[in-house]
């Protein structure tokens, strides 16, 4: 699961009154018939609650609507594992939204892709992913490409853009050049180097997944020869790390500020890892409607703007540029959500962000020996053990 | 790579990867495109509704000439067509 790049910000978000949620994601569902270990969903899915129904989410697409959200992210989990997934398109369309499509691509066939066509969907990233066990057969593994060359082929014949998005990590990433040749035999135009962000399973297994700098230069070395290469052009973005940074990223744009996410049992997030920040009641669309879960709720408003900071992030001059960063980072690496985002060299805690990367370079290369820790997969079965 | 340029007799459009709507929650036209938007001002989207791949250039001009009471837009029209050409926003129909 990868994720979306938040819609342009708005440019006085730390003072002015909140915009509307322009970017509106449902997390369908948390079916999945895949088990990255680089999954950003919370490791306790499996104790969520049921899902929402058709008609709920019905209500909660003309709600967002009437706010002012315009861009929709349909995801999951494997947004393809609801049979309703073509009625939830055609309703956010009808209503005016532009929707986006983010999948692995397993379970979609030319009944579905043409049915949501019909239905106005308007753009479709496919996220590669490892379908199978064994992290490193990923890109040796037949079925894999074999699956996306289907699923890309119908992506073309429907008139979509292609564009790919391959989370990158320390056993796959030094084949990012065998992974571009792919996608340009794919034929896709655009490309998503999205190193793993660590939260949920990637969060459990970061040790394993961390990639040494040495690996993350040649990644963008090799990217940069190819977006040099004559012929057919692709767009290729390459996401660095942020644990190989100084300063952190302006984290969804602000918690609050333009991004929604409702997940699969209806609770609503600022963000989509949102859930773990202690403290925090998460609200419902059920029982709340979603103008007082983004104007009032004490889960959209504690973090929006800059009062809720701590220094050294208060007084610092640079705090309209990041707004002090990941509030989940900070969270996971510090035990307050209030800190500074780690990444910071101006946070006392960013050892913690260097010794993880000194970590990575001590171990051997990736592939030269069996990982230290077995990788934790995204499991129902691991979800319920870790949280028993 | 730069667009082509610019004459009275080009048919512009709107792209068919982008999507052009008023947002009335922000007061202004929008271009939507995958994970993205465009927040116009008002000029813009005021040409850009116009370019329905039909209407030329100068009969664009004179549209908004007579829309707003105004002389002497086509230059304006026309560079601000060469930009959204370069970004990809407007296809030129031949």
């Amino acid at each position: 699961m990868s994720v979306p790049r938040p819609a342009e910000p708005a440019p006085s978000a730390v003072t002015a009154a909140p915009g509307p949620p322009l970017w509106l994601l449902l997390e369908l569902t948390f079916r999945c018939p895949l088990h990255c270990v680089f999954c950003y969903n919370p490791t306790n899915f499996a104790r969520s609650g049921p899902e929402l129904d058709t008609d709920t989410w019905f209500r909660v697409l003309r709600e967002a609507r009437a706010m002012g959200a315009v861009q929709l992210g349909l995801s999951g989990g494997e947004p393809l594992a609801r049979d309703d997934l073509e009625s939830i398109v055609a309703e956010a369309h009808r209503l005016g939204f532009y929707v986006n499509l983010i999948t692995s691509g397993v379970g979609l066939n030319e009944t579905r892709i043409s049915t949501m066509k019909s239905a106005g969907l308007d753009h479709i990233q496919l996220s590669f992913q490892d379908s199978t066990r064994q992290m490193n057969d990923f890109l040796s593994s037949t079925r894999t490409f074999e699956l996306k060359s289907k699923v890309a082929a119908l992506i073309k014949k429907y008139d979509y853009p292609m564009v790919l998005n391959v989370v990158l990590h320390r056993l796959n990433i030094d084949h990012v050049e065998e992974i571009l040749l792919m996608a340009d035999q794919l034929g896709a135009e655009y490309v998503e180097l999205a190193n793993t962000q660590y939260y949920g399973w990637a969060w459990q297994n970061r040790d394993e997944l961390m990639p040494s700098r040495a690996q993350v230069e040649r990644a963008e070395a090799v990217t940069q020869r190819f977006r040099e290469r004559a012929g057919r052009p692709m767009k290729i973005y390459f996401v660095v790390p942020d644990y190989f940074e100084r300063r952190p990223k302006k984290c969804m744009n602000g918690l609050g500020s333009v991004f929604l996410t409702v997940t699969p049992d209806g609770t609503a997030l600022p963000c989509h890892a949102a859930r773990m920040l202690p403290g925090l009641e998460f609200p419902n669309v059920r029982d709340t409607s979603l103008s007082h879960i983004w104007f009032e709720s004490e889960a959209f408003t504690h973090f929006r703007g800059d009062a809720w900071m701590k220094e050294p992030c208060r007084s610092c001059p640079e705090k309209a540029n990041d707004l002090g960063g990941c509030r989940c980072q900070a969270y996971l690496m510090t035990g307050d959500a209030a800190n500074a985002d780690p990444v910071c060299d101006k946070s006392p805690h960013h050892h913690l962000v260097t010794e993880a990367v000194a970590l990575a370079e001590r171990r051997p290369a990736a592939g030269s020996s069996a990982p230290e820790k077995p990788l934790l997969f995204r499991s129902p079965e691991n979800s319920a053990k870790l949280h028993p | 790579m730069t667009a082509q340029a610019v004459t009275g007799g080009t048919r512009p459009a709107v792209d068919r990867r982008f999507k052009l709507q008023w947002e009335a929650a922000q007061n202004a036209h929008v271009l939507l495109y995958p994970e993205g938007m465009i927040k116009l001002n008002a000029s813009a989207g005021e040409i850009l509704k116009r370019c329905d791949g039909k209407a030329t250039v100068d009969e664009i001009t004179a549209d908004l000439e007579r829309a707003f009471s105004a002389t002497g837009l086509f230059a304006d029209v026309a560079g601000f067509l060469t930009m959204a050409i370069d970004n990809k926003w407007v296809t030129v129909l031949p």
